[in-house]
């Protein structure tokens, strides 16, 4: 099982990502598979290569426009995967996004090995998969840079952490953590592009306009899979907001400044000027 | 009870720096709290280390010593912290936001269904007002931190669940010994009560710390040089800078060429293209083929004795002078008025 999920892509924030009132232009930010999501399916499908019968199943929650998380998966390799989407979930923190995808991996059986990338872009918490492992009773290896092997059961990974490398051991089912200096995903295969091109969720086949609801319901491994909140057993209350116990009081705005540059002298003055500048706009500190 | 806990990542005996910085911050918000800092050492061959944890103004220090215990492994750790939060129920709990507390922290939130906030820049006491429920919290612990990015910066708070979770940064805070002389009470933990043998699964093969890889993609904060810094020696000052605000440092095709640093550092077209937050280029002329890898940075500050320099056109900031003037006065002033 490999956990994904589809951000806004914050690496590219130029100086058009703000808009002139100061907010996010969301509109400047395509939306992308998240990258460490994509370190882990290339570990999960490294197994499938070496494993004879492993399935790889791709698991993400978001909006229904998500499914692209599964189909860029299904071009590289994934056997199938499921959109967890209900508006019962908006405004999960963390702690609520983990109990939702824990409920939906227990629906589905037999999952010895659960890969997720260490942390999205676009909140860096590094916290969903940790969770994930707490709430299902898994064992966990975070920051994985290797999955070096998989042999009886027993899981062996090399880890990258900030001063070093770090070997561990430990017995399945694990859910493993991958970082960014982990080999980079494998590109998308023509022959597989070709297959899972119009594979859809229902509800965009719903709402497409196209129809390939004849050629989907033809063709079983065009059905990605779609959960809302009434396909998986979940306590609601544990859900959204009420699942939620952080809350955001405030958002500032970080101001970038405008284009035209200032100048500075060496004096003391000035360059504490600057610091403290830089300081209150959040740019530093 | 009620008390709020730091806990302290160990390596080789040595209580790591962020620990430290958060026994610090930790003792203020105590004393605004009007509560007790305690701390949480968990590890192997601990004899002593309450003289070190105790000056920076610790009334209770947990203390789990087992071979098994050393070196970190998360479900031991976990077990020992959680059992031990639902004794003592702490208000507010803190931790390194390192390879080790981002590990521990989601397990512990998760298994006592608290709320953490990861990588928080500031932490504050404050009230809240739920208008809908009419309810005033007071003694609050804001979490303020970054998000989308770097693009916005949140006020995150936990108003009902405890204790409030947060982690935080090496660097971020400032260490300080409070008193010498400050003692506190230690409290050994009975380990048996804390672990089974199925938390010790997970076996450690191979350890080596080593230098890690060169990532200035990820950079949010880059402190690149150029021909103009002069000597492999100035560029030291490149990093001293970095390492205060938290960045990596970066270089021109000219500084690299010049053998002032290693390649992988090189930024531009024949390098790597980044964008970070900041972008600060020490004597860098700015040829179009470094400003195409670079341009894009969300505000660039030059440092440089010509102000004819190219990159002083698409310069947010622009510095006129010596890095060897202006970099130790950045960073004498960002320690004087970072908090």
């Amino acid at each position: 099982m490999v956990l994904a999920k589809q951000v806004p892509d914050t690496r590219n924030v130029g100086k058009d990502a703000m808009t002139a009132e100061g907010t996010v232009n969301r509109a400047a930010l395509p939306a992308i598979f998240n990258p460490e999501d994509l370190n882990a399916l290339e570990q999960a499908l490294r197994l499938k290569d070496q494993i004879p019968g492993t399935t790889v199943t791709v698991l993400t929650m978001g909006p229904f426009r998500a499914a692209e998380i599964i189909r860029e998966s299904l071009y590289r390799g994934a056997d199938g995967g499921y959109v967890l989407s209900d508006r019962a979930f908006a405004g999960s923190d963390t702690l609520a996004t983990s109990y939702a995808l824990s409920c939906a991996i227990r629906k589905m059986k037999n999952i010895d090995l659960i890969v997720c990338g260490r942390q999205a872009i676009d909140g860096d918490t590094a916290q969903v998969g940790s969770q994930v492992a707490e709430k299902l009773g898994m064992n966990q290896i975070t920051y994985a840079e290797e999955i070096i092997s998989l042999k009886k059961n027993i899981i062996r990974v090399k880890r990258r952490v900030e001063k070093g490398v770090e070997v561990l051991e430990g017995p399945l089912p694990m859910l493993v953590t991958v970082n960014s200096s982990a080999a980079s995903c494998r590109p998308r295969n023509a022959k597989l592009l070709m297959k899972y091109k119009y594979a859809r969720i229902p509800n965009e086949l719903q709402a497409s306009n196209e129809d390939y609801t004849t050629l989907c319901n033809s063709r079983d491994f065009l059905q990605i899979g779609e959960w809302s909140v009434n396909d998986i057993e979940c306590d609601p209350a544990e859900l959204g907001l009420s699942g939620s116990p952080t809350k955001v009081k405030k958002i500032e705005n970080v101001i970038f400044q405008a284009k035209e540059s200032k100048t500075f002298t060496t004096s003391d003055e000035d360059i504490e000027g600057l610091i403290q500048e830089l300081i209150s706009n959040h740019t530093i500190g | 009870m009620n008390n709020l806990f730091v806990y302290c990542e160990i390596e080789d005996g040595i209580i790591s720096d962020v620990s430290l910085e958060l026994l610090t911050k930790g003792r203020s918000l105590a004393n605004q709290l009007k509560c007790q800092l305690e701390a949480v050492v968990i590890g192997h061959n601990l004899s002593g280390i309450e003289n070190v944890v105790f000056p920076y103004g610790v009334d209770v220090l947990h203390i789990a010593d087992d071979a098994r215990l050393a070196p970190f492994t998360t479900l031991p750790h976990c077990s020992i912290l959680i059992k031990l939060f639902q004794e003592e129920k702490p208000q507010i709990a803190l931790m390194g936001a390192t390879s080790v507390g981002r590990d521990l922290g989601p397990r512990i939130s998760s298994a006592l269904h608290s709320g953490l906030t990861a990588d928080c820049t500031s932490l504050e006491i404050g009230s809240h007002e739920d208008k809908k429920a009419g309810i005033v919290y007071e003694n609050l612990l804001y979490q303020i931190r970054p998000a989308f990015g770097g693009n916005i910066v949140a006020t995150i708070i936990n108003p009902d669940c405890r204790p409030q979770m947060a982690t935080v940064r090496e660097g971020v805070m400032k260490k300080e010994i409070v008193d010498i002389n400050y003692k506190g009470r230690v409290n050994q933990l009975e380990i048996s009560n804390y672990v089974t043998d199925a938390d010790f699964t997970i076996s450690v093969i191979e350890r080596h710390m080593e230098k890690s890889k060169i990532n200035i993609k990820s950079a949010p904060i880059l402190v690149s040089g150029g021909y103009g810094v002069g000597s492999k020696e100035n560029f030291k000052l490149l990093f001293d800078l970095a390492a205060v605000i938290g960045g990596e440092v970066g270089a021109s095709r000219a500084a690299v060429d010049a053998g002032f640093c290693e390649h992988e550092r090189q930024v531009g077209q024949t390098g790597i293209t980044v964008r970070p937050k900041l972008y600060i280029a020490c004597g860098i002329s700015g040829q179009i083929q470094h400003i195409a890898g670079m341009q894009d940075s969300a505000i660039i500050i030059s440092i440089n004795n010509d102000p004819a320099a190219p990159i002083n056109t698409i310069a947010d900031y622009v510095i006129k002078g010596d890095i060897e003037t202006v970099i130790p006065k950045m960073i004498k002033y960002y320690k004087q008025n970072s908090k």
